[in-house]
């Protein structure tokens, strides 16, 4: 970054910084395309960021907030205070459409819309998931927990390959 | 009795001053860990849906390493991580509300089991894995029931994260009724391990309907919560779901109940004597 100290004076320059901050777990997209960065003030160099988390349980939220306020310190905020809000909940259909290519092409399957309203849909066919990796939509839910909160595991029946899939919420 | 209580938090608060003072570190926040003593109804409400969700995220976690399969380890651990997540939430908005200066931490970790508000059916042990899933599922159509209802409510704070906490819910109801129908309409041994689970069950189930003086002191607060349409949708759910899973709604005429007033089942204090040790043995340590 060759921001310099004094640099971050609109929302969109803290954006900007940010744009350069990735989810840990998943290093290919930042946190703002993840979605979770709602808002951001800048006074006098004190950079106020508000930001939602993805699950309750997230344990990466901790490691992001330092992330986001490491990188605006460095980027020449005087102060950085990270706001956390729970409404509006957080949801995948605020990942953005190159966000989502960028998770396709580092294997993880895009989530899709999230649905609506409704309890319970235990017999509903869930349409099949396209593999990451060949393209195949010949593929099996094996689990919709996966290796961390926000993802779910598939397997590809063409090319026999395992992948992750960043579900819908 | 309740003079002999304070005598002896008086005494072990003194205690406990000396011990920070001794190691020059400020004193943990550890306020009213024992007693039955009530506050304002909605601080006892928030500990209420707190409770539920921390003793159960407890329980899961126990599983951890110890799945059937390496899916349902990840899955329960998923499971654990976004409950104990969403008391976290809860607990923290209860300390708020509180306004004594206790962080969902003070109130995980330092309130004895008689502060402790969630219902008996969550504090069970963990049994088998039929045993888990079926509790799951039990709570699980409660959880989204409450919490779809809640996430409307006229509270802004709690609304919120009754809104979030709904959406994890929702795929856990899916993954335990699932088991549920997969070991109900299984094999001979696992259709009578889940009937033997869910006929030890039921009788907790009813508590989760209570309703008493801490529901209507919250309807001043906008938290109005219909307990008897709230059962009716869980009736639906549950009853689909076992009639899928070929097994019989256990006739039960005398429901325990208990929890929601401190009065708990031995189990209580077990889970809590490990789920507390650690931030009992180093008030306010971080790392």
């Amino acid at each position: 970054m060759n921001a310099t100290v004094g640099s971050l004076v609109s929302r969109d320059d803290v954006f900007a910084v940010l744009e350069t901050v990735k989810d840990p777990e998943v290093p290919v997209i930042s946190v703002v395309e993840l979605g979770i960065v709602r808002d951001a003030e800048v006074r006098d160099g004190h950079v106020t960021v508000t930001v939602t988390p993805t699950y309750s349980g997230c344990p990466a939220m901790r490691e992001i907030e330092d992330d986001i306020r490491s990188a605006l310190l460095a980027a020449g905020a005087r102060e950085v205070t990270v706001h956390m809000v729970f409404a509006p909940a957080w949801t995948t259909d605020w990942i953005g459409a190159e966000a989502r290519e960028k998770l396709r092409a580092y294997g993880i399957a895009p989530p899709g819309r999230a649905e609506q309203g409704g309890l319970i849909a235990l017999t509903r066919r869930r349409a099949p998931v396209p593999c990451p990796f060949c393209g195949s939509s010949d593929t099996r839910l094996q689990s919709e927990f996966g290796s961390t909160a926000c993802k779910a595991i598939h397997t590809c029946n063409a090319c026999r390959q395992p992948f992750d899939e960043f579900k819908a919420i | 009795m309740a003079t002999d209580q304070e005598l002896d938090e008086t005494h072990e608060d003194s205690a406990a001053a000396e011990t920070s003072a001794a190691l020059d570190v400020a004193p943990y926040n550890v306020a009213g860990s024992r007693g039955p003593a009530f506050g304002d109804p909605l601080f006892e409400y928030l500990l209420r849906l707190g409770d539920d969700r921390l003793v159960l995220g407890h329980r899961l976690s126990e599983w951890c390493g110890h799945g059937p399969i390496l899916e349902e380890d990840i899955a329960v651990a998923n499971f654990a991580l976004d409950l104990i997540g969403q008391a976290n939430m809860f607990l923290g908005l209860a300390g708020q509300v509180e306004g004594q200066g206790r962080d969902a931490d003070a109130l995980a970790f330092f309130r004895d089991n008689t502060r402790f508000r969630n219902a008996l059916l969550v504090e069970l042990p963990r049994g088998d894995f039929g045993f888990t899933m079926v509790r799951q599922f039990l709570f699980d159509a409660f959880s989204v029931v409450q919490l779809d209802a809640l996430a409307s409510c006229g509270h802004a704070e709690l609304a919120a994260v009754a809104a979030k906490s709904l959406k994890e819910d929702k795929y856990h109801l899916r993954h335990s009724s699932e088991w549920v129908v997969r070991l109900g309409d299984g094999t001979e041994e696992s259709h009578r391990r889940v009937q033997e689970a869910l006929n030890a069950l039921w009788r907790y189930t009813g508590e989760l309907f209570e309703r008493d003086a801490i529901d209507a002191g919250v309807e001043a607060h906008g938290i109005v919560f219909d307990h008897d349409a709230a059962k009716a949708r869980w009736d639906a759910i549950v009853h689909d779901v076992l009639q899928r899973a070929t097994l019989e709604v256990p006739q039960v005429k005398l429901m325990a109940s208990g929890g929601r007033r401190g009065r708990h089942t031995e189990h209580l204090g077990h889970l809590l004597s490990v789920m507390q040790s650690v931030a009992r043995a180093h008030p306010g340590a971080s790392w």
